[in-house]
């Protein structure tokens, strides 16, 4: 066991294990993940502690094997084209982790355009399926570099529904409207703070809570016990992470941080 | 007929759909058929890829309705970006299930379908003209009416049709190549090959004939037509070719080459197949 000792953990994987908390308890919905420690994070709760989860192959089949990631699936548990996605995401039975370009503090996500919509100083995807998703199923979000950048005090274009604009939406907005975490490189924030702003959950080990809020545009919330950090990886999980999962070590693309 | 007399039945200012999602399965000979005409001035409905692509940075677009434009390994479509930065079209940017609705409207003759996506996003915001509508039942729910987007075109291409314009896909998604076809008053479909009807089902289940004859208008043969972008399972994305096109993008000079080498405007759907494979075999 020595070879998966926890204290060896990268910060990678500490991304990786905060990212499979997200759908601990979520029981027979769809995990959606954009992005790859996302997507090894799925894979390792399906196979840990939410095994009733249903993964997708990144394309249009639901998988019932665990492959590593960007290996192929050898079985195919349902048929899930996009029509059918778009369906199971405002039936609610799917719980996203989506990037973000610039998040606020209520959680209100840009991937659309940098700038002023009409003329913007730089395009980006465009607001894609973000808005239908924040406001049907539970989302939640993955930032693998947390800077001043993304965390703004103001999106320029509203793709993603945050708190307050939800709530001033009314309550069509509001009803099945779940914003859940945010991971970064740096740790995990929720939206537990008065009027459903985020706070710092927890951070990732050699994180200070300094270095988080300065690499964040608004400010956080620092609750009185202060700030624990995210809880280490058992032994078992990094076998899966490394052996099973991500042999290929895609995670380290995604988190260059220490 | 062919991809050029496909297009001859289009028009400048038209309301065009083109099916596919992304760099998948675009109908890109009737694209680079419609790059070689004159048609431009044109409403591009589409889940966009390198069609919103090209045609935006050949300034066919007057208006794009869309809710991304991707290539899918590439991120970003780095001629829909750069027209965007420049001001080059009006947009309509919607989300990709507010999309679905305005084609299922626009396939059902309904004015709008509701959706609750849209409220409390930006959509609403820079759409200033979508309205939204309180249910008549006890719940008196506020959702978004999304608009039916009607066409009147719809490009699409698929693996296999017959020549009474019957097309069925082999690959694992459908799209929404159907809801194009029906939501347009004329549907163009290409495909791989054509076949016999009998052919179609002779070794795949009758669920994979997606449009059928009554809402196609005409099929075209066009082996490769969705390059390259993906047809699968004919052929997966051509990704040198696609980084290549992305590189080109990036710089008017090399994009000036690019456009001379492939996208000729007296060349043919023949000749660009010719010209990518001696691009391949000189990567080689």
């Amino acid at each position: 066991m020595t070879r998966y000792a926890t204290a060896t953990a990268t910060r990678a994987e500490y991304c990786v294990i905060a990212c499979a908390e997200a759908w601990r308890g979520d029981g027979e919905i769809l995990a959606s993940p954009m992005g790859t420690v996302p997507s090894i994070a799925a894979r390792l709760a399906r196979l840990t502690f939410s095994p009733d989860l249903l993964l997708t192959d990144g394309e249009a089949l639901l998988i019932g094997d665990v492959p590593a990631v960007g290996a192929a699936s050898a079985v195919t548990e349902g048929w899930l084209p996009y029509r059918k996605h778009l369906t199971m995401v405002m039936g609610g039975k799917r719980h996203v982790m989506m990037g973000a370009s610039q998040i606020d503090r209520f959680g209100n996500q840009n991937i659309s355009c940098i700038g002023d919509w009409s003329r913007p100083r730089r395009q980006l995807l465009g607001v894609r399926g973000a808005p239908v998703n924040t406001l049907n199923n539970p989302v939640s979000y993955w930032v693998p570099r947390h800077s001043t950048r993304v965390f703004v005090e103001k999106v320029d274009m509203i793709s993603g529904v945050g708190y307050d604009s939800a709530a001033a939406a009314g309550p069509s907005a509001t009803r099945f409207h779940d914003l859940r975490r945010v991971v970064s490189d740096l740790g995990v924030l929720d939206f537990g703070a008065p009027g459903h702003a985020m706070r710092p959950v927890s951070l990732h080990p050699g994180v200070t809570l300094d270095q988080m809020r300065e690499a964040t545009g608004f400010s956080l919330p620092v609750p009185d016990a202060g700030v624990p950090y995210t809880r280490e990886p058992t032994a078992e999980e990094l076998r899966l992470i490394r052996d099973v999962v991500d042999p290929r070590g895609l995670r380290d693309r995604e988190v260059r941080r220490p | 007929m062919t991809p050029d007399e496909i297009v001859g039945r289009l028009g400048s200012g038209m309301t065009l759909g083109i099916g596919g999602w992304g760099s998948r399965r675009k109908p890109m000979a009737l694209v680079r058929a419609l790059l070689r005409s004159d048609v431009t001035d044109l409403t591009v409905v589409s889940y966009g890829g390198p069609d919103v692509g090209l045609l935006a940075a050949a300034g066919r677009i007057r208006r794009l309705v869309t809710a991304f434009a991707t290539l899918d390994s590439i991120p970003l479509e780095p001629h829909f970006r750069a027209a965007r930065e420049r001001g080059a079209f009006e947009l309509v940017e919607l989300d990709e299930a507010m999309f679905m609705q305005g084609l299922t409207a626009g396939a059902q003759r309904l004015p709008f379908l509701p959706i609750r996506a849209g409220l409390g996003s930006d959509v609403l915001r820079v759409n200033p003209h979508l309205r939204t509508v309180t249910s008549p039942y006890e719940d008196r729910e506020e959702l978004v009416a999304v608009p039916a987007l009607r066409m009147d075109a719809a490009l699409v291409h698929l693996n296999r049709a017959d020549r009474f314009g019957n097309g069925q896909y082999l690959g694992p998604d459908p799209y929404f190549d159907d809801l194009f076809c029906e939501a347009a008053d004329t549907a163009f479909v290409s495909c791989e090959r054509v076949v016999d009807s009998a052919e179609l089902t002779a070794h795949a289940a009758p669920q994979t004939m997606l449009v059928s004859r009554h809402a196609v208008t005409g099929v075209t043969e066009t082996p490769g037509g969705a390059h390259f972008t993906s047809c699968v399972p004919d052929y997966g994305r051509d990704e040198p070719f696609q980084k290549a096109y992305a590189t080109a993008a990036a710089d008017p000079d090399a994009w000036d080459a690019f456009r001379t080498r492939f996208l000729s405007r007296t060349g043919t759907e023949r000749d660009y197949r010719l010209a990518v494979q001696n691009w391949h075999k000189e990567q080689r």
